[in-house]
């Protein structure tokens, strides 16, 4: 089974600092993966050369098998690559239709197609389940949940193959972080593949298949979330290690 | 208890409509000012509600409502331009000199002149923009810089004279004695946006029910749209009432008026119907968002800053076929009549909010100020005095509604 997604010996600096040094990670259709690492360990620096938000100085990304350039944001769309960044990324006196077709408008002719895009918003927001009385108010009025729900919807309306979650429950109350991940366990199950970036032991062991972890720019390693215990990941967190008897998960066999 | 559930009844009643709240509060605020006027200067000759007193109040606001849709965006980018007056001042400058002086100015270039001065005062708002938006210089700072370099170009490329007199054909442009449209051509112009207006009202209506999407009440429909038909109505009357000296033949809408009114529809058109403007409103509530959605900023800020500066020389056109003469101080601290207009119109100087339509209430609310302070004689200190006092109110106004939307 061919990897959706494969970054492959990717390093990148920022002046003096190393924020990714030959890095490598893979991730599969229907498969989520988790990426732990404390702040700074080059998750986000990692998600953003996936996204497009930066450009990694050597390394390569494959797609279904092919080697891609990602330069820009657009780039990774056109891969089927979303990303939903911790900051959700909204313009916040924007409506949410505005928000989910955000440099995707559809148009005729020169004018904005606002019903079409109203219409489609409201069908993929309704998909996910959280209510959003008005599409039309702008989203600085929403709750964090609402806001969540757009982000999400504007990933998932571009049907998605690759989607990366940034802290998608951070912000979120116990209600809203349940829906988000049946919302995640949805999209699994429809074979797109999820990088999910979370401080939370137990979301990820929740939803992750694998676990990669990462410290200081480098990779610690990636396990099987069967394999593994909370103290396990831990220790390869805070120490590098990586425990004794997990399986090696950089290339896992296909699943039963 | 009682008060607090007529007030959320007011409330819906208001949003029901569909209308901005502080497009409202302008418009009450205006009526008031205009009402008070009124009472004020009741039974002098030009007193405030009269047609001739509206026809002037309508051409003073015209160079002010030329630039300020313009203004409106670059402030929701969260950018600023101080240099629109001594653009427009320096732009008029180059227009007037084209169109008189030889070997250009033989057989009176107008044309040419105008061409010539609206793309000079594009390049300016580019190359400023390119600063601002390529180099990451604070558009403070650079249009500061513009402000004092085009002010002082003025006075160079003139040798400090005055330029004139204007080419008969290009004075049309400031409304004159010549420069009005006439009664039959308001009446059409007028006629037009009515039927406009009742055609959008209904194409749209009954697009937005064929598509299941949710509309407003059929009253509010009535409402909004009657009233826009009954402005277009009254504005014609009064432009029709107005007539040339010693006759009784109407001046109809002044061609200053006209291009004001067919700027600021265009800008309010692009603004909401357009991606350029939705990314103007982005760009100004989240750049990374904007960024990250793939929109090109940089080359958005240019855009913008281009559009300001073609609107100013556009403006500096207008002012200067009015004047007839083109000055080395012409539109010296406009820039801040500009600015003033956009903020008492509601943008909000952080960025990411504001309507062409309120701006351009604004502009008409300092011009009636304004007008209506000189009819009662007050000095123009006293005039400034009162127009920053509006100004600070608007603004404190304005943070106080959009906190309360929070």
């Amino acid at each position: 089974m061919t990897p959706l997604v494969e970054m492959r010996n990717i390093s990148l600096r920022f002046g003096g600092n190393q924020a990714l040094d030959n890095v490598s990670v893979n991730l599969y259709p229907g498969e989520v993966v988790g990426l732990l690492g404390h702040n700074g360990a080059g998750k986000s620096t990692l998600i953003k050369v996936l996204s497009g938000a930066y450009r990694a100085d050597s390394g390569q990304i494959w797609v279904n098998g092919q080697e891609v350039q990602i330069r820009t944001p657009q780039d990774a769309q056109a891969q089927g690559i979303e990303t939903i960044y911790q900051t959700l990324a909204l313009a916040d006196n924007l409506d949410a239709v505005a928000n989910v077709f955000l440099g995707r408008e559809k148009v005729r002719g020169v004018r904005l197609d606002e019903d079409i895009m109203e219409l489609e918003a409201r069908k993929t927001l309704d998909r996910l389940r959280v209510k959003i009385p008005s599409l039309r108010l702008p989203v600085a009025q929403m709750s964090g949940g609402q806001r969540q729900t757009v982000a999400i919807g504007r990933a998932i309306y571009f049907k998605a193959r690759c989607l990366i979650m940034d802290e998608p429950t951070a912000a979120l109350g116990p209600e809203e972080t349940q829906k988000v991940h049946q919302l995640i366990k949805a999209l699994k199950a429809e074979g797109v593949g999820i990088f999910l970036i979370s401080h939370d032991l137990h979301d990820v062991f929740d939803l992750a298949d694998r676990i990669t972890v990462m410290k200081n720019g480098r990779l610690v390693g990636t396990v099987y979330t069967q394999d593994v215990t909370h103290d396990d990941v831990l220790g390869m967190i805070i120490g590098g290690v990586m425990p004794k008897n997990a399986r090696p998960a950089d290339q896992p066999a296909p699943r039963a | 208890m009682q008060m607090q559930s007529v007030s959320k009844a007011h409330t819906s009643l208001v949003s029901s409509l569909g209308v901005d709240g502080r497009i409202l509060t302008m418009l009450v605020v205006l009526a008031v000012v205009w009402t008070v006027f009124q009472i004020l200067t009741m039974g002098q000759p030009g007193q405030f509600l009269s047609p001739q007193n509206l026809w002037n109040l309508s051409v003073q606001t015209a160079v002010v409502g030329i630039m300020v849709g313009g203004m409106v965006m670059v402030i929701v980018t969260r950018q600023i331009d101080l240099s629109v007056g001594s653009v427009l001042g320096f732009s008029g400058m180059i227009m007037a000199l084209i169109q008189t002086v030889p070997p250009l100015g033989w057989g009176g270039n107008w044309l040419l002149a105008l061409l010539a001065g609206l793309l000079l005062g594009a390049l300016i708002g580019a190359f400023q923009g390119y600063w601002v938006a390529y180099w990451g210089v604070p558009a403070f700072v650079v249009t500061l810089a513009g402000l004092l370099i085009f002010r002082n170009a003025t006075f160079i490329v003139a040798s400090g004279r005055t330029i004139g007199p204007l080419n008969d054909n290009f004075k049309v442009l400031g409304g004159g004695l010549n420069g009005s449209i006439g009664e039959f051509w308001t009446w059409v112009v007028g006629l037009a946006v009515m039927a406009y207006i009742v055609y959008q009202a209904l194409t749209n209506r009954n697009r937005r029910i064929k598509n299941g999407l949710p509309v407003r009440p059929m009253w509010a429909e009535v409402v909004v749209n009657g009233a826009l038909l009954a402005l277009t109505l009254a504005f014609v009357l009064v432009m029709n009432a107005f007539p040339y000296p010693g006759t009784n033949v109407p001046r109809g809408m002044p061609v200053p008026v006209l291009i004001t009114l067919i700027v600021l529809f265009v800008l309010n058109w692009v603004a909401l119907n357009t991606r350029f403007g939705r990314y103007v409103f982005a760009i100004g509530g989240n750049p990374e968002a904007a960024l990250l959605a793939g929109i090109n900023v940089k080359r958005m800020l240019v855009a913008v800053f281009a559009l300001m500066g073609m609107l100013a020389a556009l403006a500096g056109a207008v002012q200067a076929a009015r004047l007839n003469f083109v000055t080395n101080s012409m539109g010296n601290l406009l820039e801040l009549d500009v600015i003033a207009a956009a903020v008492i119109g509601g943008t909000a100087l952080a960025g990411g909010s504001g309507t062409i339509v309120g701006a351009a209430l604004g502009a008409l609310l300092m011009s009636s100020l304004r007008s209506g302070m000189v009819l009662m004689g007050l000095p123009t200190e006293w005039q400034n005095v009162v127009l920053g006092t509006v100004l600070l109110a608007a603004v404190i106004w304005n943070s106080v509604y959009l906190r309360s939307r929070r």
